[in-house]
């Protein structure tokens, strides 16, 4: 949303922008935080549900919903202990340069037609390279904390970035050259009215592109299976073993805030941005017209609304995954990238451009729709499916819904009929 | 004084801060984070000055290549006599010297030049950089000529376009080369082993 000024007197020219400045970084502060207290409750719900069971409940009355602000006086309670053997300086500095890190790529995220901190030329690459920078605070605390699991965590967590980085670019890149541009608002306008003009469906290099980009980031956002930094059976905590309460507590800002970062880049790349995707129009622009200024924000309002609904969707595909895949070992996380992931990129972005230049409109056109129609036709199936089958255990008995086949001479059916009483 | 100016002061200041702290300090991986910061402080003034694109590639090339910097101080220095590095007094009055002369230079480069009077960045940043626009002045389909009357060290003779693409090619090449002698020199040696053990 540029701000123009007729004058250049010193109101203009200090204290507006300033105003500016401060309130954009109140607002995206504000997301940030809300959306990880919101991330934290359903992260607990999710997993439970997952492992069958119903997570957090009492907290707060239904739901449990106030689980996360228990949590956060739990965690500013704490004793904010530094180990002896620690490099302070760093140990220190290390969680805010990881929250910096995932917080700053929020100024060129779009989360409406126009609403956006700064509307950056370069906004994708802008957020690559603030995104990538989360590494120091994960490293400098491995460093920092004089422990060796530490270290071992920030290590992994240097070799793990610096692979993935290299598909998660490419990836980006497919849209970027179906778009032609860099700037975020723009390609995200490009992909206006039904969804079948989101650029998922644009040919079928963006539709793996979309997969490789996804998994790519959940790899930078250290999520299971790709939580190698972490790894609780292993390193104790990795990185952020010898950190707790508040400290703690920015390193977790910091992992659900790159998360929503990510989601963010991958919906406006993809998936439409604001955009509905079932109304031919921009409700921005439609009121805007008939409307004015006050229409304009109506707008903006649904679209900002659609834009944080669809990153959360993608933030529970993430939770989802976590707690589904076990974790990968070291050097299959790095087989993954080096192997499969990076020569898929490649191939996609060399395709991409024969895609562009040598395909005919009648084939992109079929793709275009065949491919919608086939994803909504397939989500259809399996959301009836899943809704036939039960969704909880019924009182006493654990495991009913996804029971696995009982093997011959074993008794995992009475074990689980006990664990069950 | 405008936000921008105000706003350059604090960036430069905090920069050059840094990039004392990167000399004084005597802690390797310190170093390195104070190498970060000053980094990133240029990338601050590039966007400052409304080059989104040079900031954000200082920010992914220079500052993601200090990455690599950090990690091999610390897995060099973690646990070895090399963590706190001494400078003698020789290396003081050398590197003082080296710097000095630099300064200068720079200093006297920068004060003798008539520097012509630009505007400030519009508040439009998408006018300013435009990528697209980077990106055809770099295959020489369109030339971008500096605004302002700047000193040439030669003439332009004849209008032809100039294209980057045959130097940028063989970078990409070099660098190409390199990444497979890496991966050549890292690669697991263990066939070898085999053979011998089998011997």
């Amino acid at each position: 949303m540029p701000v123009v000024f007729s004058d250049t007197s010193e109101w203009s020219t200090m204290v507006l922008p300033a105003v500016w400045a401060l309130l954009s970084a109140f607002f995206l502060l504000g997301f940030v935080l809300v959306s990880a207290i919101f991330f934290v409750w359903l992260e607990r719900k999710v997993s439970g549900r997952i492992q069958d069971r119903l997570g957090p409940t009492r907290v707060g009355g239904k739901f449990g919903w106030l689980q996360t602000v228990a949590d956060g006086v739990k965690l500013l309670c704490k004793e904010d202990s530094i180990p002896a053997a620690a490099d302070h300086f760093l140990f220190r500095l290390a969680p805010y340069l990881a929250l910096c890190g995932s917080f700053v790529a929020f100024v060129a995220l779009p989360f409406g037609n126009g609403v956006v901190a700064r509307d950056m030329g370069v906004a994708v690459f802008f957020m690559l390279a603030v995104l990538s920078s989360e590494v120091f605070g994960v490293i400098m605390a491995g460093y920092g904390s004089g422990s060796k699991w530490s270290l071992f965590g920030g290590i992994r967590e240097a070799a793990q970035v610096v692979s993935y980085e290299v598909p998660r670019t490419i990836c980006v890149l497919i849209p970027v050259i179906v778009a032609g541009t860099l700037n975020l608002t723009e390609i995200v306008n490009q992909q206006n009215g039904f969804f079948w003009n989101w650029y998922i469906f644009h040919d079928p290099l963006n539709f793996i592109a979309f997969w490789v980009f996804f998994i790519c980031g959940t790899s930078s956002c250290k999520r299971a299976p790709f939580d190698l930094a972490e790894a609780e059976s292993e390193l104790v905590a990795g990185f952020h073993t010898e950190y707790s309460g508040f400290r703690w507590l920015l390193f977790f800002m910091a992992e659900y805030g790159s998360m929503a970062a990510v989601c963010g880049i991958a919906v406006s790349l993809f998936m439409g941005g604001w955009h509905t995707g079932i109304l031919p129009f921009d409700p921005a622009l439609k009121l805007g017209e008939s409307m004015g200024t006050a229409g304009m924000i109506l707008g903006n309002l649904v679209n900002v609304v659609v834009f944080i609904v669809k990153g959360w969707g993608g933030i529970f595909v993430m939770m989802w995954v976590r707690w589904t895949l076990p974790r990968l070992r070291i050097d299959q996380v790095m087989m993954v990238c080096l192997k499969y992931l990076l020569p898929i990129s490649c191939f996609l972005l060399v395709m991409i451009g024969v895609w562009q230049l040598m395909i005919p409109d009648i084939v992109s056109m079929v793709w275009k729709y065949g491919s919608a129609a086939a994803t909504v036709i397939l989500t259809a199936v399996w959301l009836i499916n899943v809704w036939r089958k039960p969704s909880l255990s019924p009182p006493g008995v654990t495991g009913w819904a996804t029971r696995p086949p009982a093997l011959p001479g074993s008794s995992a059916g009475k074990e689980q009929a006990v664990a069950g009483v | 004084m405008s936000l921008q100016q105000a706003l350059f002061w604090i960036v430069a200041s905090l920069t050059g801060l840094s990039a004392l702290m990167v000399v004084l300090t005597q802690n390797i991986v310190r170093a390195a984070a104070w190498l970060l910061f000053a980094l990133a402080g240029t990338a601050g003034i590039y966007f400052l000055l409304g080059s989104d694109f040079v900031g954000a590639a200082q920010l992914i090339v220079y500052v993601g290549g200090t990455l690599v910097l950090v990690v091999f101080g610390v897995m060099l220095t973690a646990q070895g006599p090399f963590v706190n590095l001494k400078a003698g007094a020789g290396e003081w009055a050398f590197s003082l010297l080296i710097g000095i002369a630099l300064y200068a230079t720079l200093a006297v480069a920068t004060l003798a030049t008539a520097w012509p009077a630009s505007d400030p960045p519009p508040a439009d940043y998408r006018s300013t950089a435009n990528v697209a626009a980077l990106g055809e002045a770099f295959l020489g389909i369109r030339e971008i000529a500096p605004v302002g009357d700047i000193p040439r060290v030669y003439p332009p003779r004849n209008r032809t376009r100039v294209s980057y693409l045959l130097p940028f090619e063989i970078v990409s090449v070099h660098l190409l080369v390199v990444l497979i002698g890496a991966a050549y020199l890292a690669r697991a040696k263990r066939r070898r082993v085999v053979s011998e053990a089998a011997a």
